[in-house]
């Protein structure tokens, strides 16, 4: 058996559409436009990108529910194409969002439904339940119906739901999206505790401190393409010999933010809204100190804080995402 | 895991207020068609065949549109994926789903009856009552397993409901649901003696009205059982071609 709990070679996915009758326009898009990837035995893996980088097609292709255009894939040992059963029978997956469970059902029909799916013994689908709905703290709501639960609930549900047959590789995609704070927190300390006990984790997130607390290696998407890959730490190195300016603001306009990016030692300038707050962050090379000119072109616009600080693996990933893009234009808002 | 599946699906599809609503409103609609459908024709002597006929009509809009409509449902839900990453035959986690949709199908024909007899006095005098209990499940499981071919159809198509629209009223008036099949044009007659529906509804039919209830319920079964065996095969090419093409999914 193959080291490796995920191989990935040259994988590509084009997506095919046609629209209208009369004159039918073929429309192409490369989702996934050759991913090399290994993942190994308990390894905690993440998948990081904007959106539409990659990410859900890549994971779709492992745990086979897309087919690949081109390359191939290989899940502890087993081909994704050829092998489909093989490779469901190691697998779980999990994804974000408010979908994908029987809403009219209780949480307990929802395990029972699937657990008979997946294949769960009868015998021990009732203790592996109630095993689940501990580790996800749904035990004493497991009668209600999945329709009156909050997301935060409905996504605990989707990781028991994933953990039932015991999978070796757990495909997480974007569990925390919209989930509270203080649930992500829970979340978070569930798959670091699955990961301690063996299973190999594939987690695609658009949260940087999630990556970085729970990752131990991660490969940042873009375009279809891996752009960069290590620890936490090594990415770090993308953000080398910068700094990053952080300005709370009212009102900053697109015009504003141009010109910013195109002041002298300025690489990356990016805006992300935060309730009625945006917070512009720039970054610059280490040693020229933007700051006065930054200010300078905001002027009118009413300010808050002022920080100067060191790179973190946002800005790194920043850094590495907008390498891609064209060099004039803005960044978008990260994250979300 | 097919019995789990059906309690289940069958849990879930009954609880949904608009199914409710449908199941209050239409059997009453459809009594009331067929009843005076019969009396119009001068035949109020058939007025049992024409509930039954009217309450089989329910049961295939159930699993004409379950099957469909089911299919989407999970895609909308989301759950469509989820049990297609299952690691069993396709074709096993869509059966409950047909067979579900048959099931409360079977609702329309009780409550069909039931409202012709209360609002329009039809006598429910059953030639074969103990038949009649054996012909209705009966074909309610044929249907159920032809729901599944239909199903793997519609796991290929993101509007399914247009092509279950188009099936609903065709199938039931060939099958001589409603209108005998003797009314109908010639060339229909083929087309209905291979459809599992023809058989059903006749053998239900002749477990009302008087007939051998048997042949008819026999070849039922065995055309849904060829139609469950296609289904499955299809279901296998289509899961694998819905994966080339990334319909499981809605994006």
């Amino acid at each position: 058996m193959s080291g490796y709990a995920i191989e990935a070679v040259g994988l590509r996915r084009t997506y095919r559409s046609r629209t209208g009758w009369l004159r039918p326009q073929r429309r192409e898009v490369e989702a996934v436009r050759g991913v090399d990837l290994t993942v190994g035995n308990g390894e905690l893996f993440g998948l990081l990108g904007p959106n539409g980088a990659g990410k859900t097609t890549t994971i779709k292709l492992l745990n086979t529910l897309l087919i690949p255009t081109a390359g191939t894939a290989r899940v502890c040992g087993h081909d994704v194409v050829t092998q489909t059963r093989e490779v469901r029978r190691r697998i779980g997956y999990v994804f974000g969002g408010d979908r994908g469970l029987y809403d009219r059902l209780s949480a307990r029909d929802n395990l029972r439904y699937f657990a008979e799916l997946y294949g769960v013994p009868a015998r021990e689908q009732k203790r592996r339940i109630a095993e689940l709905l501990d580790l996800v703290r749904l035990t004493g709501r497991e009668q209600e119906r999945v329709e009156g639960y909050s997301r935060g609930m409905r996504q605990r549900l989707h990781i028991a739901r994933g953990l039932l047959h015991r999978p070796r590789v757990l495909f997480l995609d974007e569990p925390s999206i919209g989930v509270d704070p203080v649930a992500a927190r829970e979340l978070r300390r569930t798959v670091a505790d699955l990961a301690a006990t063996g299973t190999t984790v594939l987690l695609t997130t658009h949260y940087m401190a999630e990556a970085d607390e729970l990752c131990d290696r991660i490969a940042v998407i873009a375009n279809g393409t891996i752009q960069a890959l290590g620890t936490p730490a090594e990415l770090r190195h993308h953000a080398d010999g910068r700094q990053v300016l952080e300005v709370e603001a009212y009102g900053v306009a697109d015009a504003q933010l141009a010109a910013i990016h195109a002041l002298p030692g300025v690489r990356e300038a990016s805006v992300t809204v935060t309730g009625a707050t945006q917070v512009l962050t720039v970054q610059s090379d280490a040693g020229v100190d933007v700051q006065a000119a930054v200010l300078r072109e905001l002027d009118g616009v009413r300010l808050g804080r002022v920080t100067a600080r060191q790179p973190t693996l946002e800005d790194a990933y920043v850094a590495i995402v907008n390498r891609i893009n064209a060099p004039t234009r803005p960044l978008e808002a990260v994250g979300g | 895991m097919i019995a789990v599946g059906l309690l289940l699906h069958t849990k879930q599809l009954t609880r949904s207020p608009f199914e409710i609503a449908t199941a209050l409103i239409v059997p009453v609609v459809q009594a009331t068609l067929a009843v005076y459908l019969f009396r119009a024709g001068g035949e109020p002597g058939r007025l049992l065949e024409a509930a039954v006929g009217a309450g089989l009509m329910g049961v295939w809009s159930s699993v004409l549109f379950g099957s469909g409509g089911a299919i989407q449902n999970q895609r909308w839900q989301g759950t469509l994926e989820m049990l297609m990453l299952a690691p069993r035959p396709p074709a096993l986690m869509i059966l409950p789903i047909t067979l579900a949709t048959a099931v409360t199908g079977t609702y329309a024909m009780l409550a069909t009856l039931l409202w012709g007899r209360l609002l329009y006095g039809v006598p429910l005098n059953f030639a074969h009552p103990l038949l009649f209990l054996v012909a209705v499940p009966g074909c309610v499981l044929g249907l159920g397993m032809f729901g599944l071919l239909l199903a793997s159809t519609f796991v290929l198509l993101r509007n399914a409901n247009a092509l279950a629209n188009t099936l609903e009223y065709p199938i039931w008036l060939v099958s001589g649901m409603l209108v005998p099949l003797t009314v109908l044009p010639g060339w229909t007659g083929p087309i209905a003696a291979v459809l599992p529906t023809t058989w059903g509804a006749r053998a239900v039919q002749e477990a009302a009205s008087g007939g051998p209830v048997w042949p008819s319920l026999g070849l039922c079964l065995a055309i849904s059982l060829g139609c469950l065996v296609a289904g499955a095969l299809m279901m296998t090419h289509v899961e694998r071609r819905a994966r080339a093409a990334a319909t499981l999914a809605l994006a």
